[in-house]
């Protein structure tokens, strides 16, 4: 299970995609049971690794060269628009582990995915995430932890000296 | 059973005072997508985050069944000041 959840998403999985319709969870009582259970002691760590494995992670659906839902999408759009260092973000396809696509919604106590992680905290879905992006703040974010370049203050053409 | 507007209105308008609501069903009629902006003086001194997780809270039941939930919570004031 660690290997899994710890891999990082480089190939998308076109049989998990597959499957994608059946798992809706309201379509049958095993994955509703899935659902609700409790979170397990190691999935839980193994969860909170992978949060802590970068400057900036992304629980998403598909990758970002191919992502599979319009939500999952717009964030990694957002993330290009800023420019985002490639080093300094991991994203995880919840798509290729039914364990870690339900363990993250009952770890970060949120129901949908996309979600992001900055600095090992939660800063919400698509819906926040395009909110901070309007609003500037995701920039200062970005920036207070280096995960976008610093633009120094005095970037400004200096005609003295 | 899919969800749907009315189930949405009365839990969000039984649990808080809402002064405006909206909700778009994006899934064409098969409940599964929805898209909500809810206008109440509830998210009063509430963060982003908080606000979402609030109404998130309040939805969970129906959130659990649908695939795509997207929420817009703003306050009677903010949403004056983004009709202008």
């Amino acid at each position: 299970m660690f290997r899994s959840l710890l891999r990082s998403t480089t190939s998308g999985s076109r049989s998990v995609l597959a499957g994608h319709a059946a798992l809706h969870p309201s379509s049958t009582l095993t994955s509703q049971l899935i659902a609700v259970r409790l979170l397990s002691t190691e999935t839980r760590a193994a969860i909170q690794k992978a949060v802590d494995s970068s400057p900036m992670v992304v629980f998403m659906k598909g990758t970002p060269d191919q992502p599979q839902c319009g939500f999952s999408r717009a964030v990694v759009q957002i993330m290009e628009l800023h420019g985002v260092i490639p080093e300094k973000v991991k994203t995880y396809n919840v798509l290729e582990d039914p364990e870690l696509r339900n363990g993250i919604k009952e770890f970060s106590e949120w129901p949908t995915i996309p979600q992001v992680y900055v600095n090992g905290e939660f800063v919400g879905g698509c819906d926040i995430v395009l909110g901070l992006h309007q609003s500037g703040e995701l920039e200062e974010l970005l920036e207070k932890h280096e995960i976008i370049p610093k633009i120094p203050a005095d970037a400004a053409p200096n005609p003295s000296s | 059973m899919p969800v749907s507007v009315e189930d949405l209105e009365k839990t969000l308008r039984s649990a808080i005072k809402v002064e405006y609501l909206e909700i778009v069903d994006e899934s064409s009629g098969c409940g599964e997508s929805y898209r909500i902006l809810v206008v109440s003086d509830a998210f009063e001194g509430k963060g982003t985050l908080a606000r979402h997780r609030f109404v998130n809270e309040i939805l969970k039941d129906y959130i659990s069944q649908m695939h795509a939930f997207s929420q817009k919570s703003l306050t009677v004031k903010q949403y004056q000041a983004s009709l202008t």
